[in-house]
């Protein structure tokens, strides 16, 4: 399943955050969306997910999301978002207990993932005695098990400190290139954009509009090693963001 | 390898080596305190030693009978009362009072508490009115509950039950408002249902404050139960009480004021117990 966004704009008030925004999300394909804060970045991924409606344009998917999803538009959120009272195994049956499955299927699913984000020997702990890192990779199996058609990951490793994030990222690079899926991807980080995209969308501060578009082709899983070119991208995308992300920073939160 | 290991001492600048070594001193420690931790066996511990000093000084004639009485009297007097069967003649209406009030109290409180916390119409009609309502000392109403229910039982459960409510409903809507909204769009964008995610999201979040809410509610309904008794009861722990005091009798208004401390501490200790059961996840 493509996505098509269509001249998305939005407001908050008299406050601006979109303008103007047509981007195409090819299926199979991470698109990374980097921009200086507040920006606008997590207002338009709400608006991809239905859990906001635009001012203006709208978000079109292009084909029928492949049998057996039971959630095309699927979220991981920056701070994990995990029923504290579930256990990791009870978080991801949360969201299959009201799908039509036997109960032979939702096992599987559970074990699947479980196995997938290597939790199968936590799946009786609670959320409280993970670590963040672990308590992301539950989030990723909860998005995993309701087999999504595009995941929508808002800063999915911000809360996590730099070695973690590390790990992680090679944990998405291994899932995405065992089973490739669709991701629109938002993050800060310039790092984790040239790691885990295949296209990095960069918008101007706000109102967000679409600055400048840059594919990468270098496979996902040989990334790792693409140490210098990766870091030449990097640097070429930091040129870009640098004026951006400083007149961001002097603006008034409230302007 | 070893000679590439540095040891401090040799990572710092020469220069400092020639210079004479400065006085040293520990760092004084300013932290610490601030965390409350629980030390088992003070509160019994305090609690006979407080008995002890009573008894001491009722008996050395300190403390004159008519100030307090004597701890040993009033455990006899309890003892004769539980022997003499009039204990549970005041104690099962009491019970069944407080049973039936709370229950009322609680189920109305907590419904109604969770659909202020869901629906924004009636919050807006209601929150006032439970603000008005709430500073009210229900013990004022035992009157108009009297002309309204009648003098027997039912205006008794009544009083327990609108005054445990009114803790009880702003208790709840709090909790439900605290439950952190990130979970409720978390459930919204994996598409559960309205009903789900009210009963598998909202309800469970708000528990734990929902439970601390009717601690305190049922402080409140054991006050109101003895409130109520003075007024017009033939038995129940109240009456025994006003019975004591009006003939200046402290062994019994002690005995009967011990059943009512033991009484929350039993309600305490099961709460306590639900809470232990049911939040094993924090
Ligand atoms: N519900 C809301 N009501 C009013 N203003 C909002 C709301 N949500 C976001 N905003 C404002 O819209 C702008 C864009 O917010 P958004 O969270 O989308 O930015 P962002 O790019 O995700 O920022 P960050 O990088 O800090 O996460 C900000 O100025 C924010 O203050
Ligand atoms: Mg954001």
């Amino acid at each position: 399943m493509q996505l098509e966004l269509s001249a998305i704009g939005h407001a908050y008030g008299p406050v601006e955050v979109l303008a103007d925004i047509n981007l195409t999300v090819p299926a199979g394909r991470i698109v990374c969306l980097v921009g200086p804060s507040g920006c606008g970045k997590s207002t338009l991924l709400r608006i991809v997910g239905g859990l906001e409606r635009p001012d203006r344009g709208e978000v079109l998917q292009a084909g029928d999301p492949p049998p057996g999803c039971l959630n095309p538009l699927t979220y991981v959120f920056q701070h994990f978002a995990l029923l504290p009272w579930r256990t990791v195994e009870g978080n991801i049956r949360l969201v299959l207990e009201h799908h039509r499955l036997s109960v032979q299927e939702r096992h599987e699913i559970v074990d699947d993932v479980l196995a997938r984000t290597r939790l199968t020997d936590f799946r009786q702990a609670w959320p409280r005695q993970l670590s963040g890192g672990m308590r992301q990779r539950v989030a990723l199996a909860r998005a995993l098990a309701v087999r999504p058609a595009v995941m929508l990951l808002d800063e999915p490793l911000s809360a996590l400190d730099s070695q973690t994030r590390e790990l992680l990222m090679d944990d998405l690079a291994n899932l995405w290139t065992r089973a490739p899926f669709t991701a629109i991807y938002v993050t800060h980080n310039l790092d984790e954009a040239v790691r885990l995209g295949h296209r990095i969308v960069v918008l101007s501060r706000r109102p967000g509009r679409i600055r400048a578009i840059l594919d990468i082709d270098t496979p996902i899983c040989e990334r790792a090693r693409a140490g210098i070119e990766l870091a030449a991208r990097q640097a070429e995308l930091w040129d870009m963001m640098r004026a951006e992300a400083e007149a961001a920073d002097r603006e008034l939160a409230d302007g | 390898m070893a000679d590439v290991v540095h040891t401090p001492a040799q990572l710092q600048p020469k220069s400092s080596a020639q210079l004479p070594p400065k006085p040293t001193k520990p760092v004084a420690f300013r932290g610490g305190g601030f965390a409350p931790r629980p030390i088992r066996h003070v509160a019994p511990l305090l609690f006979l030693v407080l008995l002890a000093l009573a008894e001491a000084g009722t008996r050395t004639g300190v403390i004159s009978n008519l100030t307090l009485p004597r701890p040993s009297a009033v455990a006899v007097t309890l003892y004769d009362l539980a022997a003499s069967g009039a204990l549970w003649q005041h104690l099962i209406p009491s019970l069944r009072r407080l049973g039936v009030g709370i229950a009322l109290g609680l189920t109305a409180g907590v419904g109604l508490g969770v659909l202020i916390g869901l629906f924004s119409l009636i919050r807006a009609g209601l929150v006032p009115l439970v603000a008005a309502l709430f500073p009210i000392p229900k013990i004022a109403l035992l009157p108009l509950f009297v002309i309204w229910f009648g003098i027997d039982e039912t205006s008794k459960y009544a009083l327990i039950a609108f005054g445990t409510f009114t803790p009880m409903v702003v208790a709840t809507y709090g909790a439900v408002d605290n439950v952190d909204r990130t979970l409720i769009r978390m459930g919204q964008s994996f598409g559960l249902g309205w009903w789900s995610i009210v009963m598998k999201i909202v309800l469970p979040g708000a528990f734990p404050a929902i439970l601390s809410g009717m601690r305190v509610a049922i402080a409140i309904g054991i006050i109101l139960l003895v409130a109520a008794e003075m007024l017009g009861a033939e038995y129940g722990i109240g009456a025994y009480i006003l019975t004591a005091g009006s003939l200046y009798d402290l062994e019994k208004l002690f005995a009967g004021v011990s059943i009512l401390s033991i009484l929350g501490l039993i309600l305490n200790f099961v709460i306590s117990r639900i809470e232990r059961a049911t939040l094993d996840w924090r």
